[in-house]
Parts: structure tokens; sequence; C-alpha cells
């Protein structure tokens, strides 16, 4: 075994950083938690606003959640990283948020699961080199921020935890109690139905629309046909 | 490899999990098949969008509230 590979063995093996902080927190250090709260509370506000879609209930969301996995931090097993843990509280505060705002209707992970648009590409227009040169950083974004918005909240959610916050494929399953094959089913076609929705913005000049893009939700200034 | 089989395997192939000889065949394909290569590359951009543009932004002043009023709750636990 080389050195360089001996060191990697080890890498491996160090515990996470938050396990210290983790157990500083059992042991009554409450300063140990503001540095676990200062280390994710952007990560669970983006993505208690991508499920809520609506910036008071995030921020209430991202208050509930670090105050439930304050008050829960017993019940932590230390079976998964601490943030996945705490991504998964999120998410579950989240849809309870949903929830009340939908007057007691049953709000979860698997709705809108019927949708069949995208799992099968339909526009197959190239792209232009740099396409987001076309547009400003607020247009840019507002146009990733309505795409994203049009998913199936499952789907949506699914890219979010993977694509957007970096966790793995078995983190988001663990997260969002699902199995690895429906992780992966879900992301691909969210990835599928996002890269079709931004074809819209980002196609080379001239390239030919597919026949059924409607012109109810194509962008401000238009297609030309 | 069809067209079908690569939408099969495209998960995998952008994350880079797979086996040094399935890319190999993916990547024959896409040489060969301009509508796969052409999703490929969008969906790898798609990605990279969303991956390297903040689109909810958390200003530092609303952070800073929120930090203070969520210790301020643990505390009182």
């Amino acid at each position: 075994m080389t050195m360089s590979t001996i060191q990697s063995a080890v890498g491996e093996n160090e515990p996470h950083p938050d396990v210290a902080l983790v157990e500083q927190v059992r042991a009554g250090d409450v300063s140990a938690y503001d540095t676990l709260v200062r280390k994710y509370e952007r990560q669970i506000f983006r993505i208690a606003q991508h499920i809520t879609q609506n910036r008071e209930d995030a921020e209430d969301v991202m208050q509930d959640a670090f105050l439930k996995a304050y008050q829960k931090l017993d019940q932590f097993q230390g079976n998964s990283k601490f943030y996945t843990w705490l991504v998964r509280i999120a998410v579950n505060e989240s849809l309870m948020r949903l929830r009340k705002r939908r007057t007691g209707k049953m709000v979860s992970i698997d709705e809108d699961m019927e949708t069949e648009e995208g799992s099968v590409p339909r526009d197959l227009a190239d792209w232009a080199p740099n396409p987001e040169q076309n547009y400003d950083q607020a247009q840019l974004a507002e146009i990733l921020r309505k795409t994203i918005q049009g998913l199936p909240r499952s789907f949506r959610i699914v890219f979010t935890l993977r694509d957007v916050e970096g966790l793995s494929t078995q983190e988001t399953a663990e997260a969002l109690d699902l199995s690895v094959p429906a992780v992966k089913s879900r992301l691909l076609r969210a990835r599928l139905q996002l890269r079709e929705r931004l074809s819209r913005y980002f196609r080379k000049p001239g390239e030919p629309l597919p026949v059924d893009i409607g012109s109810a939700d194509a962008p401000e200034g238009g297609i030309e046909e | 490899m069809t067209c079908t089989e690569f939408l099969a395997l495209l998960d995998d192939e952008l994350d880079q999990a797979m086996a040094a000889e399935l890319r190999a065949q993916i990547e024959t394909h896409m040489r060969k098949c301009e509508h796969c290569e052409v999703v490929f590359n969008t969906t790898l951009k798609t990605i990279e969008f969303y991956r390297s543009h903040e689109i909810y932004e958390l200003p530092d002043d609303l952070r800073e509230r929120l930090h203070t009023a969520i210790m301020a709750k643990c505390k009182k636990c």
C-alpha cells in the first residue's frame, strides 16, 4: 500500500466534524449548536423555500427545523450524517407548512407523480454556446426560479437535494425516506423536464421548436416562430 | 446501443458513476447520435446552472435575525 493510499484510507475513517459538535451539544454546550446552525442555515432556508415556494414559510420552517433538531438531538442515532438528518426534519416541516396552508389537505412527497411529462425528451434543439450571456444575472435567476417552480413537487424536492444542495443519491433517499431507485427515477425525470423547459430560453437561434410548445408559458418577449 | 438504452443510462453517466466499459459504449453512441449528444450536454448544463446560481438568497441581515431567534428559542428549552 502506498503512502497516499494509507492517507486516503485514514481520511475516509475519520469521524465527520459534526459528530464532535453534536456530542458537545448533548453535553450541554449550546455554543456548539450555534456553530451547527451557522454551518447549515443557508442550505436549510433554500430547501424550505424550494419546497414551500414562499419566503415567510421558509423563514418559519428554518426556525422550526433547527429548534426541533435541537429538541430531538437525543434521538439522532448517528447512522446518517447530522446534515442528512437535519434535511429530513426540514423537508417534513416544509410539507407540514404546505398542509397547513391548504387547510388540512394531505401533502406528501408522492404527490404529482402521475405526470408523464419529461420522461422522454421531445425538444431536441441544441442550445447556444453560452446561452446565459443573453440575460443579465437577475433575468437568469428569474428564469431558473420560474422553471424549477413549474416542476411537480416530488421531482423538485429530489432535484433540490441532489443537484442543488449536493447530497448523494443515498443521502437524498435517506432524507426523503425513499428507495435509491425511486430517487434515481425522479431525478432523471426532473433533470429532463428542467432541460426541456430551459430550452425555450436557451435554444440556438434558428433551431426548430417542438410542435406542441404552447404560447401560454413561452418566455416574455416571445419565441420567434 | 439504442437511444432508449442511452436514456436509461443517462443518470449514471451524468453522475459519473459508471464502469469504464459502459461509459465507452455511451460515448460511442453519442458520437454517432446527435440527438443524444444534445440531450446529454444540455442536461449537464441545466444541472450546472442550478448549482452555480443561488436563486433563493438569504440576505445577511435576515440571516442574522433568524439565527438570533433560533438560538434564543434553543436556550429557552
